[in-house]
């Protein structure tokens, strides 16, 4: 726990924790207004927009395919909505139809044109690059007191921290409609709340921590971040306040346990190399949500929610 | 060299694979509708993330006997069972606690597949070092396939599409009214099972050919797309196995034909252009078929009230209004109206006049419920019934 963690491994952490909490916030609302797979639907189109993005641009850069990953998140959304109306389809399958096709796009643009000058594939878009994010320029925990080292942070920490700090922001900010709108749409609107417009900005913000935290992690995490802590909250709890804070709790929990044991676990083991830190943060927190499954004290909610 | 592959010239295993891609896209499409009309079409992208750890762990338990990690086989087999597992774990979730069904599909498509990626992480590091069929299955390919392979894929395709046929009538029964299954005797979880299974067989045969991530889109594409063209439940399965049957033939085959084409996404942006066609071209439900319905009504409409109003002698000021008019020979540009145009108008005012005597008195409320400002009232009652309600209209004048 010394000058080799803060490089290599306390970077990566935070950012890790950050895209939890940043995906998990949103992820409650989401649960409870039966929305769940709209970050998995989210999560697939963000490869067909930075696809288009360094098709446009010709160059990896990460501002063009944050835009590309944002508008490619909104066409999808708008398609959904779209599909679902204009073809009077149940909302999952018009879902299905957008994403995989958006999706196969993407990978069809990637396959026939030539990225292989660039680091660009399918398997970065699913597994990001957590582990790869280290703070080259820290020397240990002084570190973090020295402007110098604290200028060579990863542009994706800061990328990420402010995407946590909008959702963060969003959520308390609009806490009292968004409560409103997600138990009682009728009564938010007779209160004069905009629930179209609020709901359209939930999703929007949930584009904007998918987005944010594929750019660190890839996309695995963002879909088991968006849902597997609001469940597990949603069992630990009837009260929605807490149910948040719950949900940040599992969120920096899985984080935090999925990055230690996808880096030192292989080690106690007895192998070598590390695996996959998203996919065993993804993981921890299905394991997190099976606990709650199974010992949750409100996880039938007949006493109240009946 | 696409003429060949479509006329299946490309060699003995791409004419087994696109065979077997066809035949998967048939069962996929009439599978598919079942889970469509039950409004459960994304559980099947649980099913198919979760194959991934299956895949991971079958690799590693066949190299630890000491077998070849890559047997096809062996990993279909790892695979159903952790799908299987996964959709236990779906069920679980949605019957055992209040998490409603969409929460439990992400988690476990999600969780799957995130342990999948770190078994496939930890192979990677194995000595043996030959993970790279394995990550063949996220996006599927045919390319370099066995022969062995290509048989247990068109054998797998016919198996599933037989089954979908047999069991076609219980899972249609299930699909519009499980309480009346039920009650007929219908076995609701049996049937259930049996659609999930068929989801699985399908998902497990596609994994070579289309990928895990977007096998989904042939179980839900096709059917989405069915349901524009028909309304009974045995034309849409047949139509989207068809649709899904013709996606996985030109996809196979065109794919076969360049070596930098993927195969799934191409079979799935088939399926999709099917989609869009049938969203925009199909009769009456289709967008097109829509927007002409709309134009008709307008036209419809339009030229009633001009007629109502040229009857009254009123000018019609409304240019849409009196181009209908003068297009129709009913009136002359300056507005006045032609002796048709006074026939016609003197036909659409005594019409109304009917309606307006129909629709207050008694005994003829069905019909006058049928009261639209556009349907002539001789469509709904009888010559005599009219004759009646003249003979009470008479005595005022017209």
């Amino acid at each position: 726990m010394g000058a080799d963690f803060v490089i290599l491994s306390l970077v990566p952490m935070l950012i890790g924790i950050l895209a939890a909490v940043a995906c998990a916030l949103p992820g409650n609302f989401l649960l409870l207004r039966r929305q769940s797979l709209i970050g998995d639907a989210i999560s697939h189109v963000v490869l067909p927009g930075i696809v288009a993005a360094f098709l446009l641009t010709g160059q990896v850069t990460t501002l063009p395919m944050l835009a590309g990953a944002a508008a490619a998140a909104l066409v999808a959304v708008a398609l959904i909505e779209a599909v679902r109306r204009l073809g009077r389809i149940e909302p999952g399958a018009a879902m299905g139809v957008v994403f995989t096709t958006m999706f196969a796009g993407g990978v069809l643009l990637l396959d026939v044109s030539d990225t292989s000058s660039v680091h660009l594939d399918v398997e970065h878009a699913l597994y990001g690059n957590l582990e790869s994010l280290i703070w080259i320029d820290a020397e240990g925990w002084h570190s973090l007191v020295d402007p110098a080292a604290l200028a060579g942070l990863p542009a994706e920490l800061w990328r990420i921290a402010a995407a946590a700090a909008g959702v963060t922001a969003f959520t308390w900010l609009f806490w009292r409609p968004l409560v409103a709108a997600t138990f009682d749409e009728g009564f938010a609107r007779a209160q004069g709340v905009a629930t179209t417009a609020l709901g359209l900005g939930l999703v929007m913000v949930a584009a904007l921590a998918a987005v944010a935290a594929f750019d660190a992690v890839g996309s695995i995490i963002v879909i088991a971040m968006f849902i597997c802590p609001a469940a597990a909250a949603r069992l630990m709890t009837d009260r929605l306040g807490a149910q948040v804070a719950w949900s940040v709790g599992f969120a920096v929990a899985s984080a935090i346990i999925g990055y230690v044991l996808a880096g030192y676990g292989p080690l106690w083991l007895g192998g070598q190399d590390a695996v996959s830190a998203a996919g065993m943060i993804a993981t921890v927190s299905g394991a997190i949500l099976a606990g709650a499954c199974l010992a949750g004290p409100r996880r039938r909610g007949a006493t109240s929610s009946a | 060299m696409l003429l060949d592959a479509l006329t299946l010239q490309l060699g003995y295993n791409a004419t087994l694979v696109t065979l077997g891609a066809t035949l998967l896209g048939i069962t996929a499409g009439a599978t598919g509708t079942f889970l469509f009309l039950r409004k459960r079409a994304l559980l099947s992208d649980a099913i198919s993330h979760a194959t991934l750890t299956g895949i991971g762990l079958a690799f590693l338990a066949m190299t630890a006997l000491g077998l070849d990690g890559r047997n096809l086989a062996g990993l279909l087999v790892g695979s159903a069972l952790s799908a299987g597992a996964g959709l236990m774990a779906v069920h679980w979730m949605t019957t055992r606690t209040r998490l409603p069904e969409d929460a439990a599909i992400g988690a476990v498509l999600s969780v799957f597949f995130g342990a999948g990626i770190v078994l496939l992480t930890v192979i990677q590091t194995l000595d043996t070092g030959r993970q790279a069929g394995l990550e063949s299955f996220l996006l599927g390919a045919t390319a370099g396939m066995l022969r062995a392979e290509a048989w247990l894929i068109a054998a797998g395709g016919a198996a599933a599409l037989a089954l979908t046929v047999l069991l076609r009538r219980p899972m249609t029964l299930v699909a519009f009214d499980p309480g009346y299954a039920q009650a007929r005797g219908v076995n609701l979880r049996a049937v259930d099972l049996a659609t999930m299974g068929l989801a699985l067989a399908v998902t497990l045969i596609g994994l070579k050919v289309v990928g895990l991530i977007l096998i989904v889109a042939l179980l839900i594409i096709p059917p989405a797309a069915a349901r524009f063209w028909t309304d009974r439940s045995g034309a849409m399965a047949a139509l989207a196995g068809a649709m899904g049957g013709a996606a996985g033939y030109v996809g196979t085959a065109v794919s076969a034909s360049a070596p930098a084409l993927p195969t799934g996404p191409i079979v799935v942006l088939a399926a999709a252009a099917l989609f869009v066609l049938s969203l925009l071209a199909a009769p009456r439900r289709g967008l097109l078929a829509g927007a002409l319905r709309h134009v008709a009504h307008r036209r419809d409409v339009h030229l009633r009230q001009g007629l109502l109003a040229l009857a009254q002698g009123l000018p019609v000021y409304e240019s849409y209004t009196q181009r209908l008019l003068v297009r129709a020979g009913l009136a002359r540009p300056d507005g006045v109206p032609t002796d048709a145009g006074r026939a016609a108008a003197a036909r659409a005012l005594r019409d109304e006049a009917r309606w307006a005597l129909a629709r207050t008195g008694q005994g003829n409320e069905a019909a006058a419920s049928l009261y639209d400002g556009l349907r002539p009232i001789s469509s709904v009652l009888t010559e005599d019934e009219i004759a009646a309600l003249d003979a009470r209209l008479a005595p005022r004048g017209v």
